[in-house]
């Protein structure tokens, strides 16, 4: 859209634009390594000790050490479990949100939206810390049903707003060929409004996989707390921004990772969604079943 | 609920705490992810590469990193304003890329042929931004800012934990005292917290069916 907004660009212009990329680049990357230089100066502290920088051979030592990568693995690990199983709750939750608040006898919508609101508006952490005194069910529960109702929450909000967003004839097909309200809403209404809205669910994973270092707080044993508490209170001081990089760069992969799958997702569900379907991989099982998929294609290009 | 009463003052210490960090880290955020959006659609690629990577690595880390960050480590190199200025910091920096990103779908949201049109009957580039792109960007952009600001509020729980006394810390603080009244203090503070969550959402939902009507 930048493109609209000015004249292509004359030799003289494009020259100056040239010169102030190269400056920029040049600006933003000594600033960046003289970050680093900074930091890897040796220290002297108020009484008079010197340690060592930060990429000082002396702090990173400690990771020739096999155990300290099998605790992080653990951590990693316990990480990914929880987010795991809070996504799979997240996702029965939010599945069972959207159809409360679609409901059309107000006695379950109300009080769904009621609740739905109460859980959306109140911070994870506290979530946590309520559900792990109240209930007294250890660290790993209180992390995983905090999450997934919040996260649950969020997810039924997007699968109605993707439900809503379908054209009416949809259901008033699924009503008219006999089918019950609920039925029509799980077998024409559903399908199509989760792969509709699977980017925005992906992301709400990813959200909940970084959400899981709150648990930390708690007292769950994960990736945060085995690296930057257990392992670099054991090591010492020194090795403490080790630790660090070394537990950003694992969150980092594992949540690039997936975000990444995020948009992979959103590219092959999108508009040109249609030619690529791999049908044949899975024909319907049930002949009375309406093919979600040539559905979904055509009133995605209606809707939007 | 006698728990609740008596311990009163300090939930508004908390409160108000929670709601500095909100107005200091939101404002700032505003200001840096402004800076962040500006480069991400600048003509200059070397600011677009750099506010990219920034909005990605700092979206994928942890909120608990960056506040074990500013709370532990910054400290270490011997820069300690304080813990409440330092949760701060590290909320104005984890929210400041969300900022950008929902100023810039707002921009992006904008359809090419508004600007095409102000281009073509003559309007120059500052003149088709401020007249014609900026005041359709800005109303689509204030739904998702006030989602941000939500999740800001939200996210401040979590400086309870790194030595800021603020709602959650207060929450934490009192079930210790009183743990024979955890369900009514915890209901309290989530109270304090909704104060601020669905107002905000309420406004957000009304802004947004007044842009939809006018699409």
């Amino acid at each position: 859209m930048s493109s609209v907004l000015y004249d292509a660009p004359g030799p003289k212009s494009r020259a100056r634009s040239r010169l102030i990329s190269v400056l920029g680049t040049i600006v933003l990357a000594g600033g960046f390594l003289a970050l680093i230089v900074l930091l890897g100066l040796p220290k002297i502290s108020a009484n008079g000790a010197v340690e060592p920088g930060l990429w000082d051979i002396s702090r990173w030592d400690v990771f020739n050490d096999l155990l300290v990568w099998r605790t992080l693995g653990f951590g990693a690990l316990a990480t990914l479990r929880m987010a795991a199983v809070a996504a799979v709750f997240a996702l029965v939750i939010g599945v069972l949100f959207s159809f409360g608040r679609l409901s059309a006898s107000a006695w379950i919508r109300v009080p769904t939206t009621v609740l739905l609101e109460f859980f959306r508006g109140m911070p994870v952490l506290l979530m946590m810390l309520f559900i792990l005194l109240v209930f007294a069910t250890g660290s790993f529960w209180a992390g995983v049903a905090a999450l997934s109702v919040y996260n649950g929450a969020i997810i039924g909000e997007a699968l109605r707003a993707g439900i809503n967003a379908l054209p009416r004839g949809q259901r008033e097909a699924g009503l008219a060929i006999g089918l019950t309200p609920v039925a029509t809403r799980f077998r024409i209404e559903f399908p199509q409004a989760f792969r509709q809205m699977l980017p925005i669910i992906i992301a709400q994973l990813v959200v909940l996989l970084k959400d899981t270092s709150l648990a930390f707080i708690v007292g769950y044993n994960e990736l945060l707390r085995a690296g930057l508490n257990q392992l670099a209170n054991f090591f010492g001081e020194q090795y403490k921004f080790s630790f660090f990089f070394i537990v950003l760069a694992i969150y980092l992969t594992m949540n690039l990772s997936l975000s990444w799958l995020a948009r992979r997702i959103a590219k092959r569900t999108g508009p040109q969604a249609g030619s690529v379907t791999d049908e044949d991989s899975t024909p319907p099982a049930d002949p009375d079943r309406v093919d979600p998929q040539a559905l979904g294609a055509r009133s995605k290009s209606q809707t939007f | 609920m006698d728990a609740v009463i008596d311990n009163l003052p300090l939930f508004l210490e908390g409160f108000r705490n929670t709601l500095g960090l909100l107005i200091i880290a939101g404002i700032g955020a505003s200001v840096i992810g402004l800076i962040v959006a500006a480069m991400r659609i600048s003509p200059i690629s070397s600011f677009r590469v750099f506010a990219t990577a920034y909005t990605e690595l700092v979206r994928n880390t942890p909120l608990t990193l960056v506040l074990f960050f500013c709370a532990y480590l910054l400290p270490l190199l011997e820069f300690s304003p304080g813990y409440f200025q330092l949760a701060a910091i590290g909320l104005t920096v984890y929210t400041s890329p969300f900022v950008a990103e929902a100023l810039r779908s707002g921009v992006n949201g904008v359809h090419v042929g508004q600007a095409e049109a102000a281009r073509s009957v003559g309007l120059t580039f500052g003149q088709t931004l401020t007249f014609v792109v900026m005041p359709q960007a800005i109303r689509m952009v204030v739904p998702p800012l006030i989602n941000v600001l939500i999740a800001l509020t939200k996210n401040t729980s979590v400086a309870g934990a790194f030595f800021v006394f603020e709602l959650f810390g207060a929450a934490r603080k009192v079930t210790n005292d009183r743990g024979d009244a955890v369900i009514p203090i915890l209901l309290a503070v989530a109270a304090f917290y909704l104060v601020i969550t669905i107002p905000l959402g309420l406004i957000a939902g009304r802004i947004e069916k007044k842009v939809a009507v006018l699409r």
